[in-house]
């Protein structure tokens, strides 16, 4: 067989290209997707139709092929060098802020055996990438040499550590009551009900991790680092055409990440809602399955685009303030609430 | 007590919950949007778009090169050279509009004795070269020629308040 | 053909770039550039103890120093407006104290190494291979919490001081400084800015009469 000619590393390292490829290409197009909805969404919000017009073939199909076009239009546009920047790290930029964005997905557990590398130390890896996104908006903003970019690679910078903070906190209360950083563990412990699930006991942690993913990810309203009515647009101000729709795609990617993290940290994954419920019993509402971790995710997606439509900017030295002085603290008393309460076995892991 | 209470608050994220509703409320309403080749907003009957030149029912052109128009025009968008005709009656050689200049304030037609420069209420046109911004007298009537029962029902219907 | 050891091929590829990036991180003339050299020093430093199954460790370094050390590093050093010439001015005066303090480093590393009770080919002895159940980040937790609890409390509390002594240092007050305190802001409400009263609308007759 022609198999057994090629050695066993090239043909691992192939398998393990092919898990990369099915988990990134659906991600883009989910990317792709995302940001149409998010156009849709903002525009419904804000009492219009958003983008309706760009079909295939005559068909408008309410606008469904708009972000091919978005993409196909930022291909196809210069890549422009501003004078005076640095080049290399110029172009390195969008690439240290994708690399981190794709690279978290490794670990995330699509069900119970659906996982690319099931890490002992998954949480904390997950931890290490979204905290090596801020390299990309960093050197941006350093290389184009633009007063703008830098100032909000500079705000972006203080933001993302900051934040990092109360996230990796939240995180703490669910590893207490899990007693795992295996991804996949956590969902198992969170398995019964929709109220053996972790947002109930973690409430204020759930909503902070989620708060903070938002702030992490520079969207609205923690979105000073673009600010467009203070500071143009930013780190990306001076990128354009590919090298910009990189960076684009790193910010939805990260979005989509936090939104499967919020769900499989605090809702329960891929577990089923009607667990144990005895009518459903083994169909397919009452088991769980891929489909139930989309849908969870899906809830905070959208929260992230209803966030956008409903909340002004916040000022930079509110931001700060509610990083360190409200969350921090919050999170700091509810993992102690959180350990006693796992001493004290009223949340037992496991329903 | 007071600043429990308000602590309480705004850690319940009440406010914000209250915004997110508004939000949600309009996510369901009905849409303002009009979706424009299909669906167009209604016009006035006074509105101001592309120039025409009308005639009698007979045929005969009514301008009657009083200058008029060309001396009221604001933005100098009008030029007109006359001459006579072989019935001795006084008529434009040469009537430009350029739509570029022109403001359409509608003076001309307000200062028009015998009803002949008219603004139709078409405001879909478009040129493709610079030169075409230049209409000449022959175009503006082909425009009253094929608008003329559009432009007449305009002006019946605002006779009353002129 | 034989087979290669993907472990070995990796672990040579990191050790490279880490020896390589460290060499720069030293040599390099723009700072910008040394910081950078010095994260991806600590990046490949990470996925070398990442072989070594020391995945706790790995991850933390990239969470602590790459994620956040590093980024406040990065902040400082690109606000800096460092002249490159005066940086270089001293470096012959002050070659021999380098000299002695990384010669010192050397011998103290060779002493470590090369010790009396250690033979240089046991010295790194490949982990036998954890099993299936085996959490390294449990191990460093029962580690911390029982046998070195008292030097890791203590150096809890020495990071502990070290951190109010800088908050102190910051929150001193200055005279004409304007920035806002956004805790007032946020607590402000409408209450106590606006006071609504009715009042009678006055009429063209009470205009008139003044």
């Amino acid at each position: 067989m022609m198999l057994d000619m090629i050695p066993d590393v090239i043909l691992d390292l192939a398998w393990i290209v092919i898990k990369i490829v099915a988990i990134i290409l659906p991600m883009t197009v989910a990317v792709a997707y995302f940001t149409y909805a998010e156009r849709r969404v903002i525009g419904f919000m804000q009492v219009r139709m958003g983008p309706n017009r760009v079909g295939i073939l005559g068909f408008k199909l309410w606008g469904l092929a708009q972000p091919f076009a978005d993409v196909f239009k930022l291909l196809m546009k210069e890549i422009i060098l501003p004078d005076n920047s640095n080049k290399f790290l110029f172009l390195l930029a969008p690439m240290l802020a994708i690399a981190p964005a794709f690279a978290a997905w490794a670990v995330i557990p699509f069900n119970d055996f659906l996982v690319l590398a099931d890490i002992n130390a998954g949480l904390l890896y997950i931890l290490a990438m979204t905290s090596l996104g801020v390299y990309g908006v960093i050197i941006a903003g350093w290389a184009s040499n633009s007063k703008y970019a830098f100032l909000g690679a500079m705000r972006s910078a203080a933001q993302i550590v900051s934040y990092e903070i109360a996230m990796g906190f939240a995180l703490i209360g669910v590893l207490v009551l899990s007693g795992t950083l295996n991804l996949s563990g956590i969902v198992q412990a969170q398995s019964g009900g929709i109220f053996d699930w972790f947002w109930l006991p973690l409430l204020p942690l759930f909503v902070i991790y989620f708060v903070s993913g938002v702030a992490e990810t520079n969207r609205a309203p923690f979105d000073v680092a673009e600010g467009e009515s203070e500071i143009v647009a930013g780190f990306h101000v001076e990128y354009s055409g590919a090298a910009f729709a990189v960076f684009f795609l790193a910010e939805y990617a990260n979005m989509i990440l936090i939104s499967v993290l919020t769900a499989l940290l605090f809702l329960g994954g891929w577990l089923s809602p009607f667990q144990g419920v005895p009518v459903l019993g083994d169909t397919f509402l009452g088991s769980g399955s891929i489909f139930w971790l989309f849908a969870k995710s899906s809830i905070f997606m959208f929260l992230f685009l209803w966030l956008r439509a409903t909340f002004p900017r916040y000022r930079y030295d509110q931001i700060m303030r509610l990083g360190w002085k409200v969350f921090l603290p919050i999170t700091i008393v509810w993992v102690m609430v959180a350990a006693l309460m796992a001493v004290l076995g009223i949340v037992v892991k496991g329903g | 007590m007071n600043t429990v209470v308000r602590y309480l608050k705004s850690l319940l994220l009440l406010e914000l919950f209250q915004g997110l509703g508004v939000t949600m409320r309009h996510f369901f309403k009905p849409k303002f949007t009009i979706r424009y080749p299909e669906e167009k907003t209604p016009k006035s009957n006074r509105f101001r778009g592309l120039h025409a030149l009308r005639r009698y029912p007979n045929g005969e052109e009514r301008c009657i090169a009083c200058k008029l128009c060309e001396a009221v025009c604001p933005a100098l968008a009008i030029t007109i050279d006359s001459t006579q005709r072989d019935d001795g009656s006084r008529r434009t050689t040469r009537y430009d509009i350029d739509l570029f200049k022109c403001i359409y304030c509608g003076y001309c037609e307000e200062s028009c004795p015998v009803d002949s420069i008219v603004l139709t209420d078409l405001l879909e046109f478009h040129m493709e070269e610079r030169v075409e911004r230049v209409v000449s007298k022959q175009q503006l009537l082909a425009i009253g020629d094929r608008y003329e029962s559009q432009i007449a029902a305009n002006r019946e219907r605002d006779a009353a308040y002129r | 053909m034989n087979e290669l050891p993907l472990q070995e091929m990796v672990f040579y590829l990191f050790s490279f770039v880490m020896l390589a990036s460290a060499i720069m991180v030293v040599t390099v003339r723009n700072p910008v550039y040394a910081a950078l050299f010095l994260i991806l020093t600590f990046f490949t430093a990470a996925a070398v103890w990442m072989l070594l199954e020391a995945e706790f460790l790995a991850i933390v370094l990239v969470v602590v120093y790459v994620g956040a050390v590093m980024v406040l590093f990065l902040f400082v050093v690109m606000m800096l407006d460092i002249n490159i010439a005066p940086l270089k001015e001293g470096f012959i005066r002050y070659l021999p104290v380098g000299l002695l303090v990384a010669f010192v480093m050397a011998a103290e590393m060779v002493m470590v190494l090369w010790g009396k009770d250690r033979a240089v080919e046991g010295m790194f002895p490949t982990p036998a291979p954890a099993e299936p159940g085996y959490s390294n980040t449990e191990a460093v937790g029962e580690w911390l919490y029982t046998q070195y609890l008292l030097p890791f409390e203590m150096a809890g509390v020495i990071l502990l001081v070290a951190m109010v002594a800088a908050i102190m240092l910051t929150l001193r007050k200055r005279p004409g400084v304007k920035a806002q305190n956004p805790s007032n802001q946020v607590k402000v409400r409408r209450e106590e800015r606006i006071k609504l009263i009715s009042m009678p609308s006055e009429t063209s007759n009470d205009q008139r009469g003044g």
